[in-house]
């Protein structure tokens, strides 16, 4: 009998992208986002396509679906969304000392995690984060863990010892196949992430984390040190410098537009 | 050892446009005090065609030839990767810069991992930090809401990918040497198989290339409106595009995106139709000249980049412009 495939979807806890421009804030003191008050954190973006990618391997067949998290203040509705969509377990390492960390810091405390609780076939992620969008985490994840990697998957599909992943590319895509075990990033092409059902999130609140410490994961707070350093952080300056066009109606507006652009030239 | 390594890529044979916008990186590090000079690598089964005087700025063109680097060495770019990281170590750079391309924005991550040492993403600005004596950087960060400037600690290769775009192209013609490296025992152990690829061009004038955008959003409410778009498109010699809800929503391939994850333009007039104007799309136009909003809401975050505007229905607003340059056109 074949054995389920086991996979690992690493997500993050990020501020809701969707703040409207006038609620994001930044505290330039200490060069951090002031959460938005009243708008709760989201499961990044990217990282529930992931979880999607890794449930549609998991309908087609036999598969574990294990989420990876590290952060700090977690909130447990947020985070279990993933388990309410069909994802098997959830895995947190929650720690004050694990608030900010750069990637090189991040990878580690994967790394580790996955040490912990693979071995796995397929390792998951988003393409980037909403937050800082350094994406390249699972980049380093797969150099740390010597395993090779593939970006930008829009279908991710399981073969025998290996994963054939379609990756989206500016003009068109490619046809990857790496051996597995194999990190995937997924984006957005792969389509939208499932809605958790309701039995999906009454099975999910029965669930609970299963958590990890620095010390279950033999890292000490001086391996987190970060090696690129945040200076700044600020909202840059835009001046509006808008010329509204006006009309009659709506129609003469449009009208009055194409002959104020043929005036400057610019079409 | 030191000087900037500067990861070119090959179009059609030669060093790509965006590689000249690294050499106009570079030479600012250059210009601020970065000593050691500047060297250019490219990579790929048949470098032939590279020459030095399509580098200028580089004060050396280092070819890297192994069919492992053939396309890029496919999409996962363990060979690339290999290659770079062998020649990290034979010349020993202070500063290794990226274009964030499908390529870099892989490459440039996995090689820093891989040495142990820093990486900042989709950077816009590159300085030499005089204090400090080390590079810092700036990016866009949480989809283009801030900017963050971060300085490279500690030691060991600092290593930046660079927005398309941002930069010009470097001008003039090169004068440096040309010299070839050998990778081939550094390249084994690749992994990841490119089995095709498949180009999906958008018809007509490319986006990239577009002088002029017609691009469109959640406002159009569907698929159909695009035709409209295009309508004009067609008109003016341009293209359409697209933000990424439109595409999410399936009205139009992915292929049309423009945004932090799609395409980065630099039209003359990007004519935005139905779109909010949110970080993530304003992203992809930091090179657009003149940007042209029709958006029903004037709170719309477009019309704080936007150097003209309308307020009002696009299904009212669209046809009487496209109307008028049709008989502008005469």
């Amino acid at each position: 009998m074949r054995l389920a495939l086991r996979i690992a979807v690493c997500v993050k806890q990020v501020p809701d992208p969707e703040t409207p421009a006038s609620a994001f804030k930044v505290d330039e003191s200490v060069n951090r986002v002031v959460p938005a008050p009243g708008i709760p954190p989201v499961v990044n973006g990217f990282d529930l396509h992931a979880v999607e990618a890794a449930l549609r391997i998991k309908d087609a067949g036999d598969a574990e679906v294990i989420i990876l998290a590290v952060g700090n203040d977690f909130v447990m509705d947020v985070m279990k969304k993933p388990l309410s969509m069909g994802a098997d377990a959830l895995v947190l390492a929650e720690d004050p000392a694990l608030e900010d960390l750069d990637a090189p810091a991040t990878v580690k405390v994967l790394a580790a995690m996955i040490e912990k609780t693979g071995p796995f076939d397929l390792i998951l992620g988003g393409r980037q984060a909403s937050d800082w969008d350094q994406a390249h985490v699972p980049l380093g994840l797969a150099e740390r863990l010597g395993l090779p990697s593939v970006t930008l998957a829009r279908n991710v599909e399981p073969q025998d010892g290996k994963v054939r992943v379609e990756r989206a590319l500016t003009d068109g895509y490619q046809v990857v196949e790496a051996p597995t075990p194999t990190v995937v990033t997924v984006s957005n092409e792969l389509g939208e992430a499932r809605y958790p059902t309701l039995r999906g999130i009454m099975a999910a609140s029965r669930k609970q984390p299963e958590r990890l410490t620095l010390d279950d994961l033999g890292l000490t707070v001086d391996d987190l040190k970060p090696i690129l350093t945040l200076r700044r952080l600020f909202i840059p300056e835009s001046e509006s410098q808008v010329e509204i066009i006006e009309g009659e109606d709506e129609a003469d507006a449009g009208r009055k537009l194409a002959l104020r652009l043929r005036e400057l030239n610019l079409i | 050892m030191a000087g900037i390594l500067v990861i070119g890529e090959i179009q059609d044979g030669g060093i790509s446009a965006v590689s000249g916008e690294l050499l106009t990186a570079a030479g600012k590090l250059v210009d601020e005090g970065v000593s050691g000079g500047v060297s250019l690598a490219v990579m790929g089964d048949d470098l032939s065609a590279v020459t030095a005087a399509q580098a200028p700025g580089a004060e050396r063109v280092i070819r890297m030839s192994d069919p492992a680097l053939k396309d890029e060495g496919t999409g996962g770019y363990d060979a690339p990767v290999l290659a770079v990281a062998a020649l990290n170590e034979s010349i020993s750079p202070d500063v290794i810069l990226f274009a964030k391309t499908d390529f870099g924005a892989v490459a440039g991550p996995r090689v820093a991992f891989k040495l142990g040492v820093a990486v900042a993403q989709d950077c816009i600005d590159v300085a030499l930090d005089s204090e400090t004596g080390r590079v810092a950087v700036t990016r866009p960060v949480f989809g283009g809401n801030a900017l963050a400037i971060y300085g490279f600690n500690g030691g060991g290769t600092q290593i930046a990918t660079i927005r398309p775009g941002v930069f010009d192209p470097v001008e003039g013609e090169g004068s440096g040497t040309v010299e070839d490296f050998d990778v081939s025992d550094a390249v084994s152990g690749v992994r990841t198989i490119l089995v095709e690829t498949v180009v999906q061009e958008s018809e007509g004038v490319r986006l990239e290339d577009a002088d002029v955008i017609i691009s469109g959003g959640r406002g159009l409410g569907g698929p159909e409106p695009f035709e409209q778009l295009q309508e004009l498109a067609d008109l003016l010699g341009g293209a359409v595009g697209a933000s990424r809800a439109a595409c999410d929503a399936g009205w139009i391939d992915h292929s049309y995106q423009i945004g932090l994850t799609g395409k980065s333009v630099k039209p003359t007039v990007y004519l935005s139709v139905g779109i909010s104007g949110a970080s993530q799309h304003m992203a992809g136009l930091s090179g657009a000249r003149n940007i042209v909003a029709i958006n029903k809401d004037g709170d719309a975050n477009i019309f704080k980049s936007a150097r003209f505007g309308v307020i009002g229905d696009w299904e009212k607003v669209l046809p009487a412009f496209t109307a008028t340059v049709r008989d502008l056109a005469g």
